[in-house]
């Protein structure tokens, strides 16, 4: 057992309220799994990944727990997570094309990161020199400033940045979705070999496009408004989806060789409820076509089989 | 209806414009009435700067745009602002496209200011609810609303309305949907199909081959400024004959086949400036050559 998140609330604080970006998500993350989690803009993802290695000040850790290895991690409290950052817990964020230092050479930005934590830089050099070489990346660019480098290229490097303490979880905040197609494919694929090459034991991918995570990730969980909607291994959740939003998320994505003509797709109707105040039982019902009286009850999130777990009254 | 002839668009750069960069090279192809035209390429391969070319935010370098046989390229004054009245953009930031001190519906009052003047008060309105239904948005909920206070699909369906308030014959819509969610965009593409079946030409600008390929009856695929592959739709797609469309096709991510299955074709030794040749009817391939490309088979489909 990797990572087990349990119950866990984290709500942001708010003029008017507070807003319960994960009102009660519990999963877990076995050794060398790649776990996809898919949702769409507002759904928690990327809180989920910010509450797991450094929440900022707006956030607040409401309930629940995190245990990496049988450790707890301290959360809600950043001070405390210090030790754990980047040698646990590691992420790739959301906008690495700006998570580097434009002042420095990149080499010296490391050697600086590096020795902030304890380490001598020439002890991990040459293992910096492999992961840029696994990544395709050119020695060169440790002494260039990263506007120098393409878009591809700083992903790439904020990877092997992010990974250098060999963290026994990565989290990868939509690394791909600012990239063109073909650099997509192979940033994913380095980030995949990451996993392969035992730089990383486990990694959850953050990201709103199914098809992407369906390529390198062994599980995949879908968030709705906060919660978890579905989780089941990759083939299972896109081949035979339970949930009902995963049904019309997945049956919504026009993928090539689908045609207007031959196949004219439909969306979801409506918009996520606001997670201000969000209103009590299923919080997918207002758009769901299978809503009934009992979806005014918050829905469990049950086991319906082998590492298929669901949060809907239709399916249990 | 909108055809461009050979045109190319140089940009100078660097300190005070000593260097010079080709966006867009020698690129034709034609747009026509009824029909959806996807243009494709990735970042930086001079997509967006054909879209602004043919909505006169930029002029071309050289080559020629015509719009019914008239050039637009050196259109200004009242001319600019009859096409106008004709060909309108919608962009992919929706959010920035709005004035977030108006309200949403004050690009509609824009649009009246500047070509319908005479029309009366309660004919207008009954105008701007007809165009606001037929983007299916319910006009009770999004006229008289902030930007805020609207999605981002009805943001840009509500811009889609405002062309259609204008007699549009042609719309370009430049990664309209790139900033949407998974479930809301296809509606956004829906509408563009709806559009089409009334007639108008739509150039689809996107870097997303699916999306492309739902919607489109013609690609067209560019690559550092050039036409690399068009026709139609099915032929790009069913049959891809450059090195460069297949590496794309290959590298889309899909349910249901693994990138470890689709092999990415190698690109090298394909640098060349010529223009795309016919290689079937309604199928153009540039640099197409039958012995090193194609290998004398027909290469799976995708």
């Amino acid at each position: 057992m990797s990572l087990r998140v349990e119950d866990l609330e984290v709500y942001y604080r708010t003029l008017r309220g507070e807003v319960r970006a994960l009102d009660g998500v519990t999963f877990s993350v076995a050794d060398g799994e790649i776990m996809g989690l898919v949702g769409e803009s507002g759904s928690g993802k990327t809180t989920l990944g910010k509450s797991l290695t450094r929440m900022d000040s707006r956030m607040r850790h409401v309930g629940g727990t995190v245990t990496l290895d049988g450790h707890e991690l301290p959360i809600g409290d950043t001070e405390a997570m210090n030790p754990f950052r980047f040698t646990d817990v590691s992420i790739v964020p959301q906008y690495a094309m700006s998570a580097m230092n434009p002042t420095r050479r990149i080499g010296r930005m490391v050697r600086e990161l590096v020795e902030s934590r304890k380490i001598r830089f020439s002890s991990v050099r040459d293992e910096l020199n492999r992961r840029l070489d696994l990544v395709g990346l050119d020695r060169g660019v440790l002494d260039r400033f990263p506007i120098e480098l393409s878009g591809g290229m700083k992903q790439r490097m904020v990877m092997v940045i992010s990974t250098l303490l060999n963290p026994a979880l990565l989290i990868a905040d939509e690394v791909t979705s600012a990239l063109d197609v073909s650099t997509q494919r192979a940033v994913a694929l380095a980030l995949a070999s990451f996993r392969d090459h035992g730089l990383v034991r486990s990694m959850i991918v953050i990201t709103h496009d199914v098809s992407l995570v369906y390529q390198i990730a062994d599980t995949i969980t879908v968030m709705y408004a906060g919660r978890l909607a579905e989780t089941a291994p990759t083939d299972v959740l896109t081949s035979a989806p339970r949930h009902p939003y995963t049904q019309l998320l997945i049956s919504s994505l026009p993928e090539v060789g689908v045609r207007y003509g031959g196949k004219r797709l439909t969306g979801i109707a409506g918009s996520p409820p606001a997670l201000l105040d969000p209103p009590p039982g299923c919080r997918f019902r207002d758009r769901c076509p299978l809503a009934f009286d009992r979806c005014a009850e918050q829905p469990p999130f049950v086991k319906i089989a082998d590492d298929h777990e669901v949060a809907c009254w239709k399916v249990t | 209806m909108l055809r461009l002839e050979r045109v190319s668009k140089t940009y100078r750069v660097g300190a005070f414009g000593r260097g010079t960069l080709r966006a867009v090279r020698d690129v034709s192809f034609e747009l026509r009435p009824g029909e959806v035209t996807s243009l494709i390429g990735e970042s930086g391969s001079g997509k967006s700067t054909i879209g602004r070319m043919i909505l006169r935010l930029l002029r071309p370098t050289s080559g020629a745009i015509t719009f019914e046989g008239t050039d637009i390229t050196g259109l200004r004054g009242s001319g600019l602002k009859e096409y106008y009245r004709h060909a309108q953009g919608v962009f992919q930031d929706p959010f920035s496209t709005y004035n977030p001190i108006f309200r949403a519906d004050r690009v509609f009052a824009m649009i009246r200011q500047s070509y319908f003047r005479s029309v009366r008060d309660d004919e207008w309105g009954d105008r701007v609810v007809e165009a606001v239904r037929s983007v299916n948005l319910n006009p009770d909920l999004v006229l008289g609303k902030y930007p805020h206070n609207l999605s981002g699909g009805q943001l840009q369906r509500l811009l889609v309305a405002r062309a259609l308030l204008l007699d549009i014959r042609l719309l370009v819509a430049d990664e309209i949907i790139s900033m949407l969610d998974a479930s809301t965009r296809i509606d956004v593409l829906n509408l563009l199909a709806d559009l089409k079946e009334r007639g108008l030409a739509v150039l689809f600008i996107t870097h997303d081959l699916s999306l492309g390929n739902y919607l489109s009856d013609q690609t067209v695929i560019l690559r550092r400024g050039a036409v690399v592959e068009r026709g139609a739709t099915e032929k790009v797609f069913g049959d891809p004959r450059h090195p460069y469309t297949r590496t794309l096709l290959a590298s889309v991510p899909r349910l249901g086949v693994r990138w470890e299955d689709l092999p990415v074709p190698r690109i090298e030794g394909h640098e060349c400036d010529a223009p795309p040749d016919e290689v079937e009817d309604d199928h153009f391939v540039a640099c197409f050559d039958t012995a090193s490309v194609h290998h004398g088979r027909k290469s799976e489909s995708v």
